[in-house]
């Protein structure tokens, strides 16, 4: 024994820990992550113009940037807007407000941002880097002042049960992305290959990893039965089950390449459009 | 042989202190092995609760350099030469004394959830041919050595200090492990959203990073209970299903011949 010194054990507070690892690592990650993403995203569908590429050619076939997709409406004259038959209801409509760009995309984000929201995974993430609840694993987490304390996903985070329902409404977007990367084949009604093509393939087949490898579908598909071995329908979901749960494993890797790829997707469109990169492709 | 610092809590749960200890290491030492080496040879009267040493008993859990650990299972060359090694009690338990915690709160939580209840003919030597794969989940769970690891670690526990609605990750897989045994008639999820505090959990997957048997706590365990509250009290289809149809019905595995 050398030495005996007073310390205030286990101190209470923000971030305090005996941990001498990069506990701070994996936060600062996600923060740079999501934030690089929030920016984008928000920047992206305030442009309102430059989401559709054909290289001037009519007929069927072009790029169309994701986070413009499904087009529900167009508003007409717009740099970089896509045909109006692309339009599921139509021209841009009068009630819009003024103040608010006529982006198609602001129409359609809600429900693929509440979807990754409120994902099993994004919650782990972002619960660690931005509410500090906690910062990691046995370092202090951010003090409630209030009387009620933590309240955890009782209270106003009720909210993120609704990751369920927002599940439905995402499958969609596979089916309507996949139709994207078609389209994205096809210039003028002919077909061929471009780096958009293959980017706007890349982004459903991501999604759909990323998707069916969700808890809610795992749970939908196999997880909610306790026996598996009484009924055909148990049988099968027992192997659907298994399928969703490989995924599932890999569902933090999923979440950020699908991520990541959605946004090279949508840049290298709107660059495209632009006229600021050349897409090389078979159709000269 | 290498001499090596550490520095251990010594006190109870109002006072206490970080003693420092120097001595000297072997090849192959865990710190469990370096405490009983300070315990003869310094400090007789340091206590620690340690019983199988191999990992399977879960008495030796503690926090080594801020990380919750089994101190059997916690080789000495993870550590720098160099490092001196801070060795705490579980911080989401009361101190007895050094490094052993008051752990009987977790008791009495385990008493909280209704038991097994089975088939009848599930205790008759007829019974139910019972399958690989309608158990693979709850052999998962039934690996808990009730370390407390998951307990400690666990922000709402340990740091909000809400022992009075949630009753932690330990219980949350026991209660996994009920709710999908095939031969169980239990009905838990009311419960467990009201009393046992499914809500409160913000799926850090703290539990599942500091388990020492590798059980999946979080994503095997509590999201699969929170996806099953959420059938029965969120879901607008799965309860539009239930009221068309009613509950769904329980089936069981075949029976024996």
């Amino acid at each position: 024994m050398s030495s005996n010194t007073s310390i205030d054990f286990h101190s209470k507070g923000f971030a305090t820990t005996l941990r001498k690892d990069k506990w701070w690592l994996y936060p600062g990650i996600v923060v740079f992550g999501l934030t690089g993403f929030l920016v984008y995203g928000f920047w992206s569908a305030w442009q309102a113009d430059f989401y559709w590429y054909s290289a001037g050619q009519e007929g069927f076939g072009g790029y169309l940037a994701p986070f413009y997709s499904p087009l529900l409406f167009i508003k007409e004259g717009v740099a970089g807007a896509a045909p109006m038959e692309h339009s599921l209801f139509g021209p841009w409509p009068e009630w819009w407000p003024q103040w608010l760009p006529p982006s198609p995309s602001l129409l359609i984000l809600a429900i693929p941002g509440i979807f990754r929201f409120t994902c099993y995974y994004y919650r782990k993430a972002y619960y660690r880097a931005f509410t500090g609840t906690p910062p990691a694993c046995a370092v202090g987490a951010l003090p409630r002042k209030r009387k009620s304390g933590y309240k955890g996903e009782t209270g106003l985070m009720l909210f993120q049960n609704a990751h369920r329902i927002t599940m439905y409404f995402a499958m969609i977007y596979i089916v309507v992305f996949f139709y994207d990367a078609y389209l994205s084949f096809f210039r003028g009604g002919e077909f061929g290959v471009g780096v958009g093509s293959i980017l706007l393939l890349g982004n459903p087949i991501l999604l759909a990893l990323y998707t069916l490898g969700c808890h809610s579908i795992r749970h939908l598909v196999g997880g909610s039965r306790d026996c598996y071995s009484c009924s055909m329908i148990g049988n099968a979901s027992h192997e659907t089950g298994k399928a969703s749960g490989w995924l599932n494993r890999r569902h933090e890797l999923f979440a950020w390449l699908s991520l990541i790829w959605i946004m090279i997707a949508d840049f290298y469109v709107r660059m495209v459009s632009m006229g600021y990169i050349t897409d090389l492709n078979t159709w000269g | 042989m290498t001499k090596r610092k550490f520095q251990i809590y010594r006190g109870d749960n109002d006072k206490g202190e970080f003693v420092q200890y120097e001595t000297e290491i072997q090849e192959g030492m865990v710190v469990l092995d370096v405490i009983h080496k300070i315990q003869a040879e310094q400090a007789n009267d340091l206590a620690v609760r340690w019983n199988c040493k191999a990992g399977k008993c879960g008495s030796c859990s503690m926090e080594i350099n801020g990380k919750p650990k089994l101190s059997c299972m916690t080789r000495m060359n993870e550590y720098k030469p160099d490092e001196t090694i801070t060795i705490t009690p579980l911080k989401t338990f009361p101190i007895i004394k050094d490094l052993v915690t008051d752990v009987s709160w977790n008791y009495e939580q385990n008493k909280r959830i209704k038991p097994v209840k089975l088939e009848p003919e599930a205790k008759t030597e007829k019974g139910y041919v019972m399958y690989q794969k309608d158990v693979d989940r709850i052999q998962e769970f039934r690996k808990c050595i009730e370390c407390y690891l998951c307990q400690n670690v666990c922000h709402i526990l340990r740091d909000h200090d809400k022992k009075d609605v949630f009753i932690g990750p330990r219980f949350m897989i026991r209660v996994a492990s009920l709710e999908m045994h095939p031969l169980d008639r239990g009905d838990r999820i009311p419960e467990l959203k009201k009393e046992f505090g499914s809500g409160m959990c913000n799926i850090t997957r703290c539990c599942t990073d500091v388990c020492p048997e590798h059980i999946n706590i979080t994503d095997n365990g509590i999201i699969p209970l929170k996806e099953r509250v959420i059938d029965r009290f969120y879901d607008p289809v799965t309860i539009l299903r239930r009221k068309i149809f009613g509950p769904r019905k329980k089936k069981l595995p075949p029976k024996k011949f």
